[in-house]
């Protein structure tokens, strides 16, 4: 009868080493299944592995950037060496069997060598925009939201200023007027001027979680306001932030394409997937649809593996996330 | 002062129990004139428009050891009074003082001092505690945050030796200390923010609604669990609360506060017995009885609680009162703002009101027979 009457140390799915059950001392704990304690990060994982969109999102997007890293080395494309001079519908060296996977262009140039190699211009413009662009953000809004009064004021009004200046124009002349097609100019236009949203999400998420309890607690019993800053409010606040990360880096890929589309982005000379695009537009109604078509797919899945990734991370990132 | 670096095991336990504190009398925080203003915000420059006057000219004394509740309908002021007492909100007027020292002129250095001597016990066990912090941090945070060379508390082994004797103090046990907030029922939670306060060694505890958001069956733990640790630490609590019953079973002295006012205060035999302003009787007339063949004679209050932004003119509780409207509606009820004075029940029974004195049972039974709708509504729910 003891044997059948044991309590439910056996159930769980065996997750984590059990612990013998132990006395109660306050009462209310006595139906309590014991698991070993996970740390946050540990936590954060196992939810975000359950996310299956955000997983593939996520494999997807480090595919994205090995390539992007690999590519340029193994396969270096030179917009001069047209194949298609010399001889009909050359191969990328190094790509020889795979090089005609995806069609040629009208130089006769493998379209797959530059979806790959493109990769490497659209990852550096949406990771480096994505960090200046979520530093910039998360320490205006910070400051704002930590602060109050005179000096919130003057970010905030200094925020609406520049959300209400049309962003395609500026970038439309800064990209043209500090220009030459570099993509680091890019990245500097692009990151200073899409921090302004996530400054105010940051500042409304202080304002909010300035009032939480356990801030005030911390408070009352004298942490310093850098630390609160520090260790209550910005990892609080981190979920939002990581997903409107994720979301500038999407715009910010998406933007280049869209920028050197309109010929104002990086330099014809170099290979991007909007260049691929802006390159093919004269020819689509030909019927060569593999010229867009495949730049265009690569700018859209890594947008969406962006984002999926950035949904995964804020419910991982969520404590109160139950299991 | 007590000795900072006491370990929860040595028991500073007074003989005598239970009302060892009421007993001797001393004073340990001293309120005199407190005013909490916030200002309403409006127009296109964000320029203030009016005040919502949460705390309003209040001034009372608490003794060493004692409970002092504090009672009153949601937005009243209660649990602002409390915050701006342990300088979570800056007040707009008045003085303080704990163990004769000043409050509200502490700065820099001797504030972060003072805040170890007087801590909170919050209402949300949720929120109280940072979701992404180890017990071990929430209780040590504290520890480190006021750790000078006499207390040690600057070191990891002093500190997570501390964070385990108050963990065991509050009747967890010490390797809960790895745990995170989601890991722990609401009882539980309620237990980790006590032991964060009283981990500092403080004199004065507010306890902001600490058994409100609990299950039933746990509010009495908790209950039992701070007055025995008032007992084991000397501690002195002011009790914020809006249920009845709980202010009655813990406190020592009770005060009712109105629209930021304090309406009136006594020890809490006498005041349950014998409450003397209207809207204190009206209060407790709502207390519901366990019993369920009792028939209770219920006043009920007319209308909402006034705007704390424009509060009513003389006596703030003259538009719902049903003493003033059973008297004749007399005029000075409009006009004079009334005092909290003693009306000779007996010693510290003071009220805030005009007409205190033609209180009695037959009055309440009188006024409560003129709504016999309601009261007969009562009796049926009853």
């Amino acid at each position: 009868m003891a044997e059948t009457m044991r309590p439910a140390e056996t159930t769980e799915l065996g997750v984590g080493p059990l612990v013998p059950p132990q006395l109660p001392l306050a009462g209310e704990e006595d139906f309590e299944i014991q698991l070993e304690s996970l740390n946050q990060w540990q936590l954060a994982w196992r939810r975000f592995k359950r996310h299956r969109l955000a997983l593939i999102g996520s494999v997807a997007f480090g595919l994205i950037v090995l390539i992007a890293i690999v590519a340029p080395i193994l396969w270096p494309y030179d917009v001069t060496d047209i194949p298609g001079a010399k001889t009909y519908g050359g191969d990328a060296p190094g790509l020889a069997p795979l090089s005609r996977l995806f069609g040629t262009d009208f130089g006769g140039r493998s379209v797959l060598q530059q979806v790959l190699v493109g990769a490497r211009i659209s990852v550096e413009v949406g990771v480096f925009t994505m960090l200046i662009a979520a530093s910039l953000g998360v320490a205006v809004g910070s400051i704002a939201g930590y602060f109050g009064g005179m000096i919130d004021g003057f970010l905030m009004r200094f925020v609406d200023l520049l959300l209400a200046i049309p962003f395609l124009f500026v970038i439309l002349v800064a990209a043209r007027f500090f220009g030459g097609g570099d993509v680091v100019t890019l990245i500097l236009i692009f990151g200073l001027l899409s921090w302004p949203g996530l400054a105010r999400l940051v500042r409304a998420m202080f304002l909010s979680l300035r009032e939480m309890d356990f801030v005030q607690a911390a408070r009352a019993v004298g942490v310093s306001d850098l630390r609160i800053a520090f260790r209550h409010i910005l990892p609080n606040a981190l979920g939002p932030i990581v997903v409107s990360a994720t979301l500038i880096m999407a715009n910010a890929i998406v933007l280049e394409a869209f920028v050197s589309f309109l010929n104002f982005g990086i330099r014809a000379t170099d290979v991007s997937w909007g260049n691929a695009l802006s390159n093919s537009q004269g020819y689509l109604l030909n019927g060569n649809w593999w010229w867009p078509f495949f730049p265009g797919m690569a700018i859209a899945i890594s947008v969406i593996s962006v984002n999926f990734m950035g949904d995964g991370l804020r419910d991982a990132l969520d404590p109160r996330a139950r299991e | 002062m007590s000795d900072a670096t006491a370990a929860p095991s040595a028991t500073k336990a007074d003989p005598t129990g239970r009302d060892y504190g009421s007993s001797n009398g001393q004073v340990l925080l001293k309120v005199d004139g407190l005013v909490k203003y916030y200002p309403i915000l409006g127009g296109l420059l964000r320029r203030k428009i009016g005040d919502v006057r949460a705390v309003d000219d209040v001034s009372f004394e608490i003794n060493r050891g004692e409970v002092f509740g504090l009672v009153g309908e949601s937005g009243c002021g209660k649990s602002t009074l409390g915050k701006t007492l342990i300088r979570l909100h800056p007040p707009t007027a008045g003085t303080a003082s704990l163990d004769g020292e000043p409050i509200f002129e502490k700065r820099g250095k001797d504030l972060k001092r003072l805040r170890r001597r007087m801590q909170i016990i919050f209402q949300d066990p949720v929120g109280s505690l940072n979701p992404r912090m180890p017990v071990s941090d929430i209780i040590g945070e504290g520890l480190l945050a006021q750790a000078e060379k006499e207390n040690g508390w600057g070191d990891r082994k002093v500190r997570d030796k501390r964070v385990g004797d108050f963990l065991e103090a509050v009747g967890l046990r010490r390797d809960y200390a790895r745990r995170y907030p989601h890991e722990f029922s609401g009882g539980q939670r309620q237990r980790i923010g006590i032991a964060r306060a009283l981990a500092l060694d403080p004199q004065f505890v507010v306890c902001d609604e600490p058994v409100s958001a609990l299950d039933v069956s746990i509010q009495s733990q908790i209950l039992n669990l701070l007055l025995d640790l008032r007992r084991e630490f000397n501690l002195t609590y002011l009790f914020v609360a809006h249920n009845l019953s709980v202010v009655q079973y813990i406190s020592d002295q009770v005060a009712v506060m109105y629209l930021g006012r304090i309406v009136e205060v006594a020890d809490v035999q006498r005041l349950y017995s014998e409450p003397r302003h209207p809207y204190t009787v009206a209060l407790l007339s709502a207390v519901p009885d366990p019993d369920p063949r009792v028939r209770k004679k219920r006043l009920v209050l007319k209308g909402d609680v006034p705007s704390p932004a424009a509060p009513p003119s003389g006596c703030r509780f003259h538009t719902r009162c049903w003493l003033r409207e059973h008297l004749g509606n007399p005029e000075n009820c409009v006009t004079d703002d009334p005092a909290l004075r003693e009306i000779g029940t007996a010693a510290g029974h003071r009220v805030a009101c005009h007409y205190a004195e033609r209180v009695s049972d037959a009055v309440v039974e009188r006024a409560a027979a003129l709504q016999p709708a309601i009261v007969a509504d009562v009796a049926e729910e009853v």
